[in-house]
Protein backbone atom coordinates (compact mmCIF):
# COMPACT_ATOMS: atom_id res chain seq x y z
CA UNK A 1 0.00 0.00 0.00
CA UNK A 2 2.65 2.79 0.93
CA UNK A 3 4.97 1.31 -1.28
CA UNK A 4 2.37 1.66 -4.19
CA UNK A 5 1.62 5.26 -2.75
CA UNK A 6 5.41 6.22 -2.80
CA UNK A 7 6.05 4.75 -6.59
CA UNK A 8 3.09 6.91 -7.71
CA UNK A 9 4.07 10.16 -5.88
CA UNK A 10 7.71 9.44 -7.22
CA UNK A 11 5.49 8.87 -10.44
CA UNK A 12 4.02 12.31 -9.85
CA UNK A 13 7.47 14.30 -9.46
CA UNK A 14 9.31 12.55 -12.40
CA UNK A 15 5.86 13.74 -14.62
CA UNK A 16 6.06 17.51 -13.09
CA UNK A 17 9.33 18.31 -12.51
CA UNK A 18 10.66 20.99 -14.60
CA UNK A 19 14.15 19.42 -14.51
CA UNK A 20 13.38 16.99 -18.06
CA UNK A 21 16.01 14.30 -18.96
CA UNK A 22 14.62 12.79 -21.60
CA UNK A 23 12.35 14.38 -24.53
CA UNK A 24 10.18 11.07 -23.83
CA UNK A 25 9.80 12.41 -20.27
CA UNK A 26 9.03 16.43 -21.70
CA UNK A 27 6.22 15.08 -23.22
CA UNK A 28 4.39 12.63 -21.09
CA UNK A 29 5.25 15.37 -18.90
CA UNK A 30 3.02 17.80 -21.02
CA UNK A 31 0.14 14.83 -21.37
CA UNK A 32 0.45 14.82 -17.46
CA UNK A 33 -0.88 18.09 -16.86
CA UNK A 34 -3.65 18.21 -19.38
CA UNK A 35 -4.60 14.70 -17.71
CA UNK A 36 -4.44 16.89 -14.67
CA UNK A 37 -6.64 19.70 -15.33
CA UNK A 38 -8.97 17.00 -16.85
CA UNK A 39 -9.32 15.45 -13.83
CA UNK A 40 -10.01 18.91 -12.37
CA UNK A 41 -12.73 19.64 -14.35
CA UNK A 42 -15.56 17.11 -13.70
CA UNK A 43 -17.89 17.64 -16.54
CA UNK A 44 -15.25 17.53 -19.06
CA UNK A 45 -14.22 14.38 -17.25
CA UNK A 46 -17.62 12.71 -17.41
CA UNK A 47 -17.80 13.40 -20.78
CA UNK A 48 -14.42 11.75 -21.62
CA UNK A 49 -15.40 9.13 -19.63
CA UNK A 50 -18.62 8.65 -21.86
CA UNK A 51 -16.56 8.85 -25.02
CA UNK A 52 -14.09 5.99 -23.42
CA UNK A 53 -16.94 3.53 -23.10
CA UNK A 54 -18.48 4.50 -26.19
CA UNK A 55 -14.97 3.48 -27.44
CA UNK A 56 -14.86 0.36 -25.44
CA UNK A 57 -18.58 -0.78 -26.27
CA UNK A 58 -18.13 -0.43 -30.04
CA UNK A 59 -14.90 -2.26 -29.92
CA UNK A 60 -16.41 -5.06 -27.58
CA UNK A 61 -19.81 -5.39 -29.45
CA UNK A 62 -19.65 -8.48 -30.50
CA UNK A 63 -18.50 -9.74 -27.22
CA UNK A 64 -20.96 -8.11 -24.96
CA UNK A 65 -23.83 -8.13 -27.38
CA UNK A 66 -26.27 -10.93 -26.03
CA UNK A 67 -27.90 -11.62 -29.59
CA UNK A 68 -26.85 -11.34 -33.43
CA UNK A 69 -28.00 -7.76 -33.76
CA UNK A 70 -29.71 -8.69 -37.52
CA UNK A 71 -31.41 -11.99 -36.08
CA UNK A 72 -34.96 -11.87 -36.59
CA UNK A 73 -37.22 -13.48 -34.79
CA UNK A 74 -40.98 -12.40 -35.49
CA UNK A 75 -42.39 -14.37 -32.71
CA UNK A 76 -40.27 -12.06 -30.68
CA UNK A 77 -41.39 -8.98 -32.47
CA UNK A 78 -41.94 -5.52 -30.41
CA UNK A 79 -41.01 -7.14 -26.75
CA UNK A 80 -41.21 -4.24 -23.98
CA UNK A 81 -37.75 -4.06 -22.20
CA UNK A 82 -37.60 -6.87 -20.15
CA UNK A 83 -34.96 -9.60 -18.29
CA UNK A 84 -33.87 -11.17 -21.77
CA UNK A 85 -33.96 -8.54 -23.78
CA UNK A 86 -32.88 -5.11 -21.83
CA UNK A 87 -33.79 -3.17 -24.35
CA UNK A 88 -36.78 -4.48 -25.80
CA UNK A 89 -37.09 -6.00 -29.45
CA UNK A 90 -38.02 -4.57 -32.94
CA UNK A 91 -40.11 -5.13 -35.29
CA UNK A 92 -38.35 -7.67 -36.62
CA UNK A 93 -37.72 -9.43 -33.04
CA UNK A 94 -33.86 -8.14 -32.94
CA UNK A 95 -32.67 -7.40 -29.74
CA UNK A 96 -32.38 -3.41 -29.53
CA UNK A 97 -29.68 -3.72 -26.87
CA UNK A 98 -27.45 -5.46 -29.34
CA UNK A 99 -28.29 -2.81 -31.86
CA UNK A 100 -27.30 -0.16 -30.26
CA UNK A 101 -24.07 -1.43 -29.44
CA UNK A 102 -23.50 -2.46 -32.95
CA UNK A 103 -24.57 1.20 -33.74
CA UNK A 104 -22.27 2.43 -31.51
CA UNK A 105 -19.63 1.36 -33.97
CA UNK A 106 -21.49 3.06 -37.15
CA UNK A 107 -21.62 6.30 -34.83
CA UNK A 108 -18.24 5.58 -33.71
CA UNK A 109 -16.97 4.47 -37.61
CA UNK A 110 -18.72 7.68 -39.24
CA UNK A 111 -17.49 10.55 -36.61
CA UNK A 112 -13.70 9.13 -36.58
CA UNK A 113 -13.97 9.09 -40.33
CA UNK A 114 -15.15 12.69 -40.71
CA UNK A 115 -12.73 13.95 -38.02
CA UNK A 116 -9.93 12.04 -39.99
CA UNK A 117 -10.84 13.86 -43.02
CA UNK A 118 -12.01 17.40 -42.25
CA UNK A 119 -9.28 18.05 -39.94
CA UNK A 120 -5.93 17.87 -42.54
CA UNK A 121 -8.17 19.26 -44.65
CA UNK A 122 -9.27 22.44 -43.18
CA UNK A 123 -5.32 22.34 -41.72
CA UNK A 124 -4.31 22.56 -45.60
CA UNK A 125 -6.48 24.64 -46.28
CA UNK A 126 -6.75 27.33 -44.31
CA UNK A 127 -3.05 27.36 -43.04
CA UNK A 128 -1.99 27.91 -46.66
CA UNK A 129 -4.53 30.48 -47.70
CA UNK A 130 -3.35 32.41 -44.08
CA UNK A 131 0.23 31.80 -44.16
CA UNK A 132 0.94 31.97 -48.11
CA UNK A 133 -1.73 35.34 -48.24
CA UNK A 134 -2.28 37.34 -51.18
CA UNK A 135 -3.91 35.77 -54.27
CA UNK A 136 -4.30 31.78 -52.82
CA UNK A 137 -5.84 33.25 -49.67
CA UNK A 138 -8.76 34.94 -51.50
CA UNK A 139 -9.00 31.97 -53.89
CA UNK A 140 -9.24 29.39 -51.18
CA UNK A 141 -11.07 31.54 -48.74
CA UNK A 142 -14.10 32.13 -51.66
CA UNK A 143 -14.14 28.36 -52.00
CA UNK A 144 -14.42 28.21 -47.98
CA UNK A 145 -16.85 30.75 -48.37
CA UNK A 146 -19.10 28.81 -50.61
CA UNK A 147 -19.58 25.92 -48.80
CA UNK A 148 -20.14 28.14 -45.95
CA UNK A 149 -22.69 29.28 -47.07
CA UNK A 150 -24.73 25.92 -48.10
CA UNK A 151 -26.91 24.71 -45.30
CA UNK A 152 -25.15 21.58 -43.70
CA UNK A 153 -28.14 18.85 -43.64
CA UNK A 154 -29.22 20.19 -47.25
CA UNK A 155 -26.01 19.80 -48.95
CA UNK A 156 -25.12 16.43 -47.21
CA UNK A 157 -28.93 15.36 -48.55
CA UNK A 158 -27.79 15.99 -51.91
CA UNK A 159 -24.28 14.69 -52.06
CA UNK A 160 -25.87 11.76 -50.46
CA UNK A 161 -28.92 11.32 -53.43
CA UNK A 162 -26.37 12.22 -55.83
CA UNK A 163 -23.54 9.56 -54.68
CA UNK A 164 -26.09 7.17 -53.54
CA UNK A 165 -26.81 6.41 -50.11
CA UNK A 166 -24.53 4.35 -47.68
CA UNK A 167 -21.83 4.98 -44.71
CA UNK A 168 -19.12 5.73 -47.31
CA UNK A 169 -21.01 8.57 -49.03
CA UNK A 170 -22.71 9.30 -45.98
CA UNK A 171 -19.02 10.19 -44.45
CA UNK A 172 -17.96 12.80 -47.56
CA UNK A 173 -21.47 14.16 -47.58
CA UNK A 174 -20.56 15.09 -43.45
CA UNK A 175 -17.34 15.97 -44.58
CA UNK A 176 -18.00 18.48 -47.35
CA UNK A 177 -20.11 20.36 -44.79
CA UNK A 178 -17.18 20.56 -41.85
CA UNK A 179 -14.32 21.26 -42.79
CA UNK A 180 -15.04 25.21 -43.85
CA UNK A 181 -15.27 26.35 -40.25
CA UNK A 182 -12.14 24.36 -39.98
CA UNK A 183 -9.99 25.92 -42.71
CA UNK A 184 -11.40 29.55 -40.93
CA UNK A 185 -9.95 28.59 -37.71
CA UNK A 186 -6.99 27.26 -38.88
CA UNK A 187 -6.90 30.50 -41.37
CA UNK A 188 -6.76 32.63 -38.40
CA UNK A 189 -4.81 30.93 -36.05
CA UNK A 190 -2.45 31.42 -38.80
CA UNK A 191 -2.60 34.60 -39.61
CA UNK A 192 -1.95 35.67 -35.81
CA UNK A 193 1.81 33.73 -36.07
CA UNK A 194 3.26 33.84 -39.78
CA UNK A 195 5.17 37.00 -38.55
CA UNK A 196 6.03 35.82 -35.24
CA UNK A 197 9.63 36.02 -34.82
CA UNK A 198 10.42 32.41 -34.26
CA UNK A 199 8.67 31.41 -37.97
CA UNK A 200 10.40 34.06 -39.23
CA UNK A 201 13.96 32.53 -37.70
CA UNK A 202 13.13 29.29 -39.80
CA UNK A 203 12.13 31.28 -42.86
CA UNK A 204 15.42 33.20 -42.46
CA UNK A 205 16.97 29.90 -42.24
CA UNK A 206 15.93 28.53 -45.33
CA UNK A 207 12.62 26.71 -43.67
CA UNK A 208 10.47 25.57 -46.86
CA UNK A 209 6.63 26.34 -46.82
CA UNK A 210 6.11 22.89 -46.42
CA UNK A 211 8.42 22.60 -43.11
CA UNK A 212 6.84 25.77 -41.83
CA UNK A 213 3.54 24.55 -41.79
CA UNK A 214 3.89 21.20 -40.73
CA UNK A 215 6.65 22.38 -38.08
CA UNK A 216 6.29 25.14 -36.93
CA UNK A 217 2.32 26.23 -37.66
CA UNK A 218 0.53 22.60 -37.16
CA UNK A 219 1.77 23.00 -33.42
CA UNK A 220 -0.02 26.13 -32.72
CA UNK A 221 -3.62 25.22 -34.69
CA UNK A 222 -3.76 21.70 -33.19
CA UNK A 223 -4.77 22.63 -29.73
CA UNK A 224 -7.64 24.57 -31.09
CA UNK A 225 -8.19 22.09 -34.06
CA UNK A 226 -8.79 19.26 -32.07
CA UNK A 227 -11.19 21.57 -29.74
CA UNK A 228 -13.05 22.94 -32.80
CA UNK A 229 -13.67 18.84 -33.87
CA UNK A 230 -14.42 17.56 -30.43
CA UNK A 231 -17.30 19.72 -30.51
CA UNK A 232 -18.17 19.52 -34.45
CA UNK A 233 -18.58 15.66 -33.28
CA UNK A 234 -21.95 16.70 -31.75
CA UNK A 235 -23.09 17.63 -35.02
CA UNK A 236 -21.26 14.85 -36.92
CA UNK A 237 -23.19 12.39 -34.52
CA UNK A 238 -27.14 14.08 -35.63
CA UNK A 239 -26.08 15.03 -39.17
CA UNK A 240 -25.22 11.05 -39.65
CA UNK A 241 -28.39 10.12 -37.70
CA UNK A 242 -30.21 12.64 -39.66
CA UNK A 243 -28.97 11.01 -42.76
CA UNK A 244 -29.58 7.78 -41.01
CA UNK A 245 -32.81 8.98 -40.49
CA UNK A 246 -34.27 9.57 -43.88
CA UNK A 247 -32.35 6.63 -45.53
CA UNK A 248 -29.52 8.26 -47.21
CA UNK A 249 -27.22 7.20 -44.45
CA UNK A 250 -26.19 3.81 -43.69
CA UNK A 251 -28.56 0.76 -45.29
CA UNK A 252 -30.43 -1.90 -43.60
CA UNK A 253 -29.94 -4.08 -41.79
CA UNK A 254 -26.66 -2.57 -40.14
CA UNK A 255 -27.76 -1.08 -37.03
CA UNK A 256 -27.45 3.01 -37.13
CA UNK A 257 -29.27 4.80 -34.47
CA UNK A 258 -30.73 7.35 -36.56
CA UNK A 259 -32.33 4.62 -38.66
CA UNK A 260 -33.49 2.25 -35.68
CA UNK A 261 -35.35 5.58 -34.34
CA UNK A 262 -36.80 6.28 -37.60
CA UNK A 263 -38.24 2.68 -38.50
CA UNK A 264 -39.42 2.45 -35.03
CA UNK A 265 -41.34 5.52 -35.82
CA UNK A 266 -43.91 3.67 -36.62
CA UNK A 267 -44.52 2.13 -33.65
CA UNK A 268 -43.97 4.93 -31.32
CA UNK A 269 -47.51 4.61 -29.56
CA UNK A 270 -47.07 0.80 -28.99
CA UNK A 271 -43.17 0.45 -28.41
CA UNK A 272 -41.98 3.78 -27.16
CA UNK A 273 -38.25 1.74 -26.71
CA UNK A 274 -37.51 1.87 -30.24
CA UNK A 275 -37.19 5.15 -30.72
CA UNK A 276 -36.10 6.41 -27.58
CA UNK A 277 -33.68 4.72 -26.89
CA UNK A 278 -31.41 5.32 -30.31
CA UNK A 279 -32.61 8.75 -29.40
CA UNK A 280 -31.48 8.90 -25.89
CA UNK A 281 -27.68 7.19 -26.91
CA UNK A 282 -27.54 10.05 -29.87
CA UNK A 283 -28.00 12.59 -26.89
CA UNK A 284 -25.76 10.93 -24.63
CA UNK A 285 -23.02 10.95 -26.67
CA UNK A 286 -23.65 14.44 -28.34
CA UNK A 287 -23.34 15.35 -25.02
CA UNK A 288 -20.52 13.58 -24.07
CA UNK A 289 -18.68 15.62 -27.14
CA UNK A 290 -19.73 18.76 -26.70
CA UNK A 291 -18.20 18.41 -22.89
CA UNK A 292 -15.31 17.11 -23.51
CA UNK A 293 -14.48 19.43 -26.33
CA UNK A 294 -15.35 22.41 -24.13
CA UNK A 295 -13.23 21.65 -21.12
CA UNK A 296 -10.57 20.54 -24.03
CA UNK A 297 -10.71 24.21 -24.76
CA UNK A 298 -9.95 25.32 -21.03
CA UNK A 299 -7.35 23.02 -21.10
CA UNK A 300 -5.57 23.90 -24.45
CA UNK A 301 -6.49 26.82 -25.80
CA UNK A 302 -4.26 29.35 -23.77
CA UNK A 303 -6.60 32.21 -24.52
CA UNK A 304 -9.30 30.72 -22.29
CA UNK A 305 -7.69 30.35 -18.92
CA UNK B 1 41.12 42.11 -47.12
CA UNK B 2 37.28 41.33 -48.24
CA UNK B 3 34.84 42.85 -45.62
CA UNK B 4 32.29 40.80 -44.46
CA UNK B 5 29.84 42.69 -44.72
CA UNK B 6 29.68 45.15 -47.73
CA UNK B 7 26.90 47.49 -48.08
CA UNK B 8 26.99 50.29 -51.19
CA UNK B 9 24.14 52.26 -51.74
CA UNK B 10 21.56 50.83 -49.90
CA UNK B 11 17.97 52.35 -50.52
CA UNK B 12 14.56 51.14 -49.12
CA UNK B 13 11.67 52.20 -50.12
CA UNK B 14 8.53 50.85 -48.11
CA UNK B 15 5.12 51.80 -50.90
CA UNK B 16 4.69 53.26 -53.91
CA UNK B 17 4.13 56.92 -55.67
CA UNK B 18 2.92 59.80 -53.64
CA UNK B 19 2.73 57.51 -50.34
CA UNK B 20 6.44 56.31 -50.45
CA UNK B 21 8.44 56.54 -47.92
CA UNK B 22 12.48 56.12 -47.80
CA UNK B 23 13.21 53.90 -44.64
CA UNK B 24 16.41 53.90 -45.87
CA UNK B 25 18.37 56.16 -48.32
CA UNK B 26 21.51 55.62 -50.01
CA UNK B 27 23.84 53.43 -47.33
CA UNK B 28 27.03 52.71 -47.85
CA UNK B 29 29.08 50.88 -45.38
CA UNK B 30 31.66 47.64 -44.87
CA UNK B 31 32.54 45.69 -41.58
CA UNK B 32 35.56 44.14 -41.71
CA UNK B 33 35.73 40.36 -40.46
CA UNK B 34 36.30 39.54 -36.95
CA UNK B 35 35.23 43.54 -35.49
CA UNK B 36 31.53 44.87 -34.45
CA UNK B 37 29.86 47.56 -36.35
CA UNK B 38 26.68 48.88 -34.35
CA UNK B 39 24.06 50.86 -35.75
CA UNK B 40 22.15 53.04 -33.29
CA UNK B 41 19.64 56.01 -33.35
CA UNK B 42 15.81 56.28 -32.47
CA UNK B 43 12.80 53.92 -33.28
CA UNK B 44 11.76 54.56 -37.01
CA UNK B 45 15.43 55.82 -38.06
CA UNK B 46 15.66 52.66 -40.66
CA UNK B 47 18.16 50.41 -38.48
CA UNK B 48 16.06 47.46 -38.47
CA UNK B 49 15.58 47.94 -42.02
CA UNK B 50 19.01 47.99 -43.21
CA UNK B 51 19.42 44.43 -40.98
CA UNK B 52 16.23 43.24 -42.71
CA UNK B 53 17.68 43.86 -46.13
CA UNK B 54 21.04 41.59 -45.26
CA UNK B 55 19.12 38.80 -42.91
CA UNK B 56 16.84 38.36 -45.90
CA UNK B 57 13.80 39.32 -44.39
CA UNK B 58 13.01 42.14 -46.97
CA UNK B 59 13.59 41.34 -50.70
CA UNK B 60 12.96 44.46 -52.51
CA UNK B 61 15.95 46.62 -51.87
CA UNK B 62 18.32 48.87 -53.96
CA UNK B 63 21.66 48.61 -54.24
CA UNK B 64 24.45 45.86 -53.15
CA UNK B 65 25.21 43.96 -50.19
CA UNK B 66 27.90 41.74 -50.69
CA UNK B 67 28.89 38.90 -47.93
CA UNK B 68 32.07 37.85 -47.86
CA UNK B 69 32.53 39.31 -51.41
CA UNK B 70 29.85 37.29 -52.48
CA UNK B 71 26.92 39.29 -53.67
CA UNK B 72 23.65 38.54 -52.15
CA UNK B 73 19.90 39.45 -53.54
CA UNK B 74 16.23 38.91 -51.95
CA UNK B 75 16.57 35.22 -53.17
CA UNK B 76 19.39 33.25 -51.23
CA UNK B 77 20.65 29.81 -51.47
CA UNK B 78 21.26 27.55 -48.23
CA UNK B 79 24.93 28.42 -47.79
CA UNK B 80 23.99 31.70 -48.45
CA UNK B 81 21.35 31.93 -45.62
CA UNK B 82 23.65 29.77 -43.24
CA UNK B 83 26.47 32.65 -43.17
CA UNK B 84 24.28 35.07 -41.72
CA UNK B 85 22.07 34.46 -39.08
CA UNK B 86 20.19 36.48 -36.67
CA UNK B 87 19.46 37.20 -33.05
CA UNK B 88 15.95 39.11 -32.56
CA UNK B 89 15.07 41.45 -29.99
CA UNK B 90 12.57 39.34 -27.77
CA UNK B 91 14.13 35.96 -26.63
CA UNK B 92 10.15 35.35 -25.59
CA UNK B 93 8.54 35.92 -29.01
CA UNK B 94 11.73 33.88 -30.87
CA UNK B 95 11.49 30.74 -29.90
CA UNK B 96 8.49 28.56 -30.64
CA UNK B 97 6.49 28.02 -27.62
CA UNK B 98 6.12 24.29 -28.24
CA UNK B 99 9.18 23.35 -29.44
CA UNK B 100 11.54 22.07 -26.38
CA UNK B 101 15.02 23.40 -27.08
CA UNK B 102 16.37 20.36 -28.19
CA UNK B 103 13.66 20.53 -31.36
CA UNK B 104 14.51 24.37 -31.87
CA UNK B 105 18.21 23.70 -32.18
CA UNK B 106 17.36 20.31 -34.36
CA UNK B 107 15.56 22.83 -37.01
CA UNK B 108 18.13 24.71 -38.40
CA UNK B 109 20.39 21.12 -38.89
CA UNK B 110 17.52 19.32 -40.64
CA UNK B 111 16.96 22.28 -43.14
CA UNK B 112 20.87 22.45 -43.69
CA UNK B 113 21.05 18.78 -43.95
CA UNK B 114 23.91 18.75 -41.54
CA UNK B 115 24.83 15.58 -39.72
CA UNK B 116 26.18 14.52 -36.24
CA UNK B 117 23.21 16.30 -34.57
CA UNK B 118 23.35 15.07 -30.90
CA UNK B 119 27.26 16.61 -30.65
CA UNK B 120 26.64 19.51 -32.60
CA UNK B 121 23.68 20.78 -30.02
CA UNK B 122 25.82 19.18 -26.77
CA UNK B 123 28.23 21.44 -28.09
CA UNK B 124 26.47 24.50 -28.92
CA UNK B 125 24.45 24.28 -25.47
CA UNK B 126 28.09 24.64 -24.26
CA UNK B 127 29.25 27.75 -26.22
CA UNK B 128 26.38 29.64 -25.16
CA UNK B 129 27.12 28.21 -21.46
CA UNK B 130 23.76 25.80 -20.82
CA UNK B 131 23.64 22.79 -18.84
CA UNK B 132 23.29 19.82 -20.96
CA UNK B 133 19.75 18.75 -19.37
CA UNK B 134 18.25 22.06 -20.74
CA UNK B 135 17.92 20.11 -23.69
CA UNK B 136 14.58 19.13 -23.38
CA UNK B 137 12.74 22.23 -21.25
CA UNK B 138 10.32 23.94 -23.30
CA UNK B 139 10.70 28.02 -23.46
CA UNK B 140 8.18 28.63 -20.86
CA UNK B 141 10.33 26.74 -18.61
CA UNK B 142 13.38 29.10 -18.93
CA UNK B 143 13.91 32.57 -18.27
CA UNK B 144 14.54 35.48 -20.26
CA UNK B 145 18.33 35.54 -20.19
CA UNK B 146 18.86 31.75 -20.91
CA UNK B 147 15.81 31.97 -23.64
CA UNK B 148 18.20 34.52 -25.34
CA UNK B 149 21.18 31.76 -25.07
CA UNK B 150 19.02 29.08 -27.10
CA UNK B 151 18.33 31.78 -29.62
CA UNK B 152 22.42 32.64 -29.74
CA UNK B 153 22.73 28.94 -29.95
CA UNK B 154 20.36 28.72 -32.92
CA UNK B 155 22.07 30.94 -34.78
CA UNK B 156 25.99 29.61 -33.68
CA UNK B 157 24.72 25.99 -34.55
CA UNK B 158 24.97 26.60 -38.58
CA UNK B 159 28.86 28.06 -37.72
CA UNK B 160 28.09 31.55 -39.45
CA UNK B 161 30.39 33.95 -40.62
CA UNK B 162 28.36 37.24 -39.72
CA UNK B 163 25.45 37.74 -36.84
CA UNK B 164 23.12 39.96 -36.88
CA UNK B 165 21.99 41.33 -33.53
CA UNK B 166 18.69 43.01 -33.47
CA UNK B 167 18.67 44.83 -30.39
CA UNK B 168 19.60 41.31 -28.17
CA UNK B 169 19.41 42.46 -24.86
CA UNK B 170 16.38 44.98 -24.76
CA UNK B 171 13.95 43.11 -23.52
CA UNK B 172 16.25 41.52 -21.00
CA UNK B 173 16.79 42.92 -17.04
CA UNK B 174 19.87 44.81 -16.59
CA UNK B 175 21.86 41.93 -14.72
CA UNK B 176 21.09 39.84 -17.37
CA UNK B 177 22.10 42.28 -19.99
CA UNK B 178 25.26 42.19 -18.92
CA UNK B 179 25.99 38.39 -19.16
CA UNK B 180 24.21 38.17 -22.62
CA UNK B 181 26.62 41.07 -24.25
CA UNK B 182 29.71 39.73 -22.62
CA UNK B 183 28.96 36.24 -23.91
CA UNK B 184 28.10 37.55 -27.47
CA UNK B 185 31.59 39.00 -26.93
CA UNK B 186 33.49 35.83 -25.80
CA UNK B 187 32.04 33.73 -28.84
CA UNK B 188 33.03 36.88 -30.88
CA UNK B 189 36.71 36.48 -30.09
CA UNK B 190 36.86 32.50 -29.88
CA UNK B 191 34.84 32.16 -32.95
CA UNK B 192 36.02 34.85 -35.13
CA UNK B 193 32.38 36.23 -35.64
CA UNK B 194 31.47 39.44 -37.09
CA UNK B 195 28.57 41.35 -35.57
CA UNK B 196 26.37 43.70 -36.97
CA UNK B 197 24.20 45.29 -33.74
CA UNK B 198 21.52 47.21 -33.78
CA UNK B 199 20.26 49.00 -30.20
CA UNK B 200 19.51 52.69 -29.29
CA UNK B 201 21.27 51.96 -26.55
CA UNK B 202 24.48 54.30 -26.81
CA UNK B 203 25.83 51.71 -23.49
CA UNK B 204 25.33 48.43 -25.27
CA UNK B 205 26.85 49.76 -28.75
CA UNK B 206 29.82 51.07 -26.83
CA UNK B 207 30.71 48.30 -24.88
CA UNK B 208 30.42 45.96 -28.46
CA UNK B 209 30.95 47.52 -31.45
CA UNK B 210 34.30 49.15 -32.93
CA UNK B 211 33.03 50.99 -35.22
CA UNK B 212 29.52 52.97 -34.55
CA UNK B 213 27.37 54.56 -37.36
CA UNK B 214 24.47 56.91 -36.22
CA UNK B 215 21.09 56.62 -38.12
CA UNK B 216 18.63 59.26 -38.82
CA UNK B 217 15.83 59.42 -41.14
CA UNK B 218 16.86 56.93 -43.46
CA UNK B 219 20.48 58.08 -43.49
CA UNK B 220 23.84 58.04 -42.04
CA UNK B 221 24.37 61.54 -40.06
CA UNK B 222 28.10 60.33 -38.18
CA UNK B 223 30.57 56.87 -38.42
CA UNK B 224 32.92 56.85 -35.62
CA UNK B 225 34.21 54.54 -33.94
CA UNK B 226 34.22 53.17 -30.23
CA UNK B 227 37.38 55.10 -28.57
CA UNK B 228 36.01 58.71 -30.11
CA UNK B 229 32.78 57.57 -28.83
CA UNK B 230 33.51 57.13 -25.29
CA UNK B 231 35.76 60.03 -25.39
CA UNK B 232 32.70 61.95 -26.51
CA UNK B 233 35.21 63.18 -29.48
CA UNK B 234 31.68 62.75 -31.98
CA UNK B 235 31.59 65.79 -34.39
CA UNK B 236 27.63 65.63 -34.92
CA UNK B 237 25.22 67.34 -32.83
CA UNK B 238 22.58 64.49 -33.08
CA UNK B 239 25.29 62.17 -31.87
CA UNK B 240 25.82 63.95 -28.90
CA UNK B 241 22.31 64.05 -28.08
CA UNK B 242 21.85 60.73 -28.43
CA UNK B 243 25.25 59.88 -26.21
CA UNK B 244 24.49 62.30 -23.73
CA UNK B 245 20.76 61.21 -23.52
CA UNK B 246 21.60 57.59 -21.97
Amino acid sequence: MTSSTTVLSGLHAWLVTDDVASSRQAKLGRAYRVWLELLANPLAFGGAVVVLVLVALALLAPVISPYNPNAQNLLEALRPPSATHWFGTDEYGRDVFSRVLFGARTTLYTTLLVAIIVAPIGFLVGATSGYLGGWVDTVLMRITDIFLAFPGLVLALAFSAALGPGIENAVIAISLTVWPPIARLARAETLTVRNADYVVAARLQGASVARILWRHIVPICAPSIIVRVTLSMASIILTAAGLGFLGLGVQPPTAEWGAMAASGRQYLLDAWWLTTIPGLAILLVSLAFNLLGDGLRDILDPRNG
Amino acid sequence: MTPAICVEHLTVTFGEGMLAFRAVDDVSFSVMPGTAFGLVGESGCGKSTVMGAIAGRLTDWQGKIAIDGEPISGRRTLPQRARVQMVFQDPYGSLHPRHTIERTLLEPLEIHGLDDRDRRIGKVLEQVGLPQRFRYRFPHQLSGGQRQRVAIARALILSPKVMLLDEPTSALDVSVQAEVLNLLKTLQEDQGLTYLLVSHDMAVIAHVCDQIAVMREGRFVELTDKQRLIAGAVENDYTRLLREGV
